[in-house]
């Protein structure tokens, strides 16, 4: 006991130094909302680069998978290029808008991490702020719709999966025009998406293809998947369809992020109707 | 004995008012800020008792913390310089020194060894403070520079006021 009174006197600095110093960083921390909020933070920002760096590894095993997916956009691609050269000109002469090819900027993205077995299911890409990523841009793949962008910080984002309960994209049937909302549902399997809200009379058959209606968020025509099952009552005057999509959940490695370059003009062009109206 | 409480009393209303009136304003963009504040911890007593010097040092870093609206950061920079303080008067001053009610001025203590104590402790009390401050390894080089240059601001600062009034007394050490 002595001994360790004399230690204690001995070191007294030191140990005033770290009782004062302690006091002085917790009254930093409760009290200043900056530190506050990155002293949780950094733990995301480990995490963060931790699933970049296990990304990275992860990558080299889907590469087998990739490249037959680029490869078929390619593929896509070229064949529609070929439809613009081949037409003819004298047939009809086409109006090009110079203004809508421009009006969409796509922003490609690695995932670092995904989930598809919550109720509630999030992707979080390695692109943020510092690429020109902002809060409710919508994500696409080659080959389908991923989500819609929930939070940004300067290096991640992480994306509002399709399957997600809140998550609604307006989508239209290929041959009818008649628009509905697609939903993940009640589902729990992430291969298929529900189609709410399609009004009664119209008739939807199986393996018709449900495409991106281009009112918000998303380019018109993306091709979402097709449906499965039809006739699924929900109310008085509606039908929803069970449908299949294309996006492979488990599976998806480089997303494309959707900027609507005239969304603010678009906006700020309803929001003047509504106010007349009201 | 009153009388050096005195001067220690109003050093550091005088260093306080300047730092918050003046020194705030005062900065190369927002790379080099200096605080030369913290001449009057340096300046406190040698025998003053080490509870009573964190005390001091910590209410000190609280009342520029409150000028500055960054609740403990400037608290911590104090204290660590405190405890820097209480570890080179330990290893440089003979035991009469240590115990002697003198004020560690540059003109008893001489240049060299006041040199020394106010450039390491500058460096230490901005190393800590802007640590706190930034909170984060991000962007970790312009930190260093920015510890770099207030802490060079801040030396020629406090050595300006200290030759501005240097009285040269019998020196403690040898020198």
């Amino acid at each position: 006991m002595k001994n360790l009174w004399l230690f204690l006197v001995r070191y007294n600095a030191f140990f005033w130094f770290v009782l004062f110093f302690t006091v002085a960083i917790i009254l930093v921390v409760q009290n200043n909302r900056y530190q506050r909020s990155s002293f949780i933070n950094s733990s995301n920002v480990v995490v963060g680069s931790f699933y970049d760096k296990l990304n990275s590894w992860k990558s080299y095993l889907a590469l087998d998978e990739t490249n037959k997916n680029l490869a078929q956009e390619n593929a896509l691609l070229r064949q529609q290029l070929q439809g613009y050269i081949l037409k003819d000109t004298l047939d009809s002469i086409q109006l090009v808008d110079s203004i809508e090819a421009n009006r969409y900027h796509f922003i490609m993205g690695e995932v670092v991490n995904n989930s598809i077995h919550q109720k509630s299911n999030f992707v979080t890409i390695n692109k943020g702020s510092q690429d020109g990523i902002q809060k409710g841009l919508g994500v696409i793949t080659s080959n389908g719709v991923v989500g819609i962008v929930l939070n940004v910080s300067p290096h991640f984002s992480t994306i509002q999966s399709l399957l997600h309960p809140d998550t609604r994209i307006s989508v239209t049937l290929d041959t009818s025009n008649v628009f509905g909302s697609l939903v993940w549902g009640n589902n729990v399997d992430p291969r298929f998406a529900m189609v709410k809200d399609i009004p009664n009379h119209v008739k939807v058959q199986k393996g018709q293809k449900v495409y991106t209606s281009g009112f918000s968020l998303f380019p018109k025509g993306i091709e979402i998947g097709s449906v499965e099952e039809t006739g699924i009552q929900s109310g008085e005057s509606f039908l929803d369809v069970r449908i299949k999509l294309r996006t492979n959940f488990s599976n998806i490695n480089h997303v494309y992020v959707v900027k609507d370059l005239l969304e603010d003009e678009k906006n700020k062009l309803e929001e003047q109707t509504a106010d007349n109206n009201g | 004995m009153g009388r050096v409480i005195i001067y220690n009393i109003i050093r550091f209303i005088a260093l306080i008012a300047m730092q918050v009136v003046l020194f705030k304003n005062i900065g190369y963009y927002n790379l080099a800020t200096p605080f030369p504040y913290i001449l009057f911890i340096f300046l406190l007593p040698i025998s003053t008792p080490n509870f009573i010097l964190y005390v001091i040092a910590f209410l000190t870093g609280l009342t520029v913390d409150a000028f500055y609206d960054s609740l403990g950061v400037h608290a911590a920079a104090c204290v660590a310089l405190v405890w820097f303080r209480t570890f080179f008067c330990n290893i440089t001053l003979d035991v009469d020194a240590q115990n002697s009610f003198e004020t560690p001025s540059l003109g008893i203590m001489g240049n060299k060894w006041f040199f020394s104590y106010i450039s390491i402790g500058t460096l230490i009390h901005h190393l800590v403070l802007l640590h706190v401050e930034y909170f984060s390894f991000t962007n970790y080089l312009s930190t260093l520079f920015s510890i770099l240059l207030s802490s060079i601001f801040t030396i020629l600062l406090i050595m300006l006021m200290s030759l501005l009034f240097y009285k040269r007394k019998s020196r403690l050490l040898g020198n």
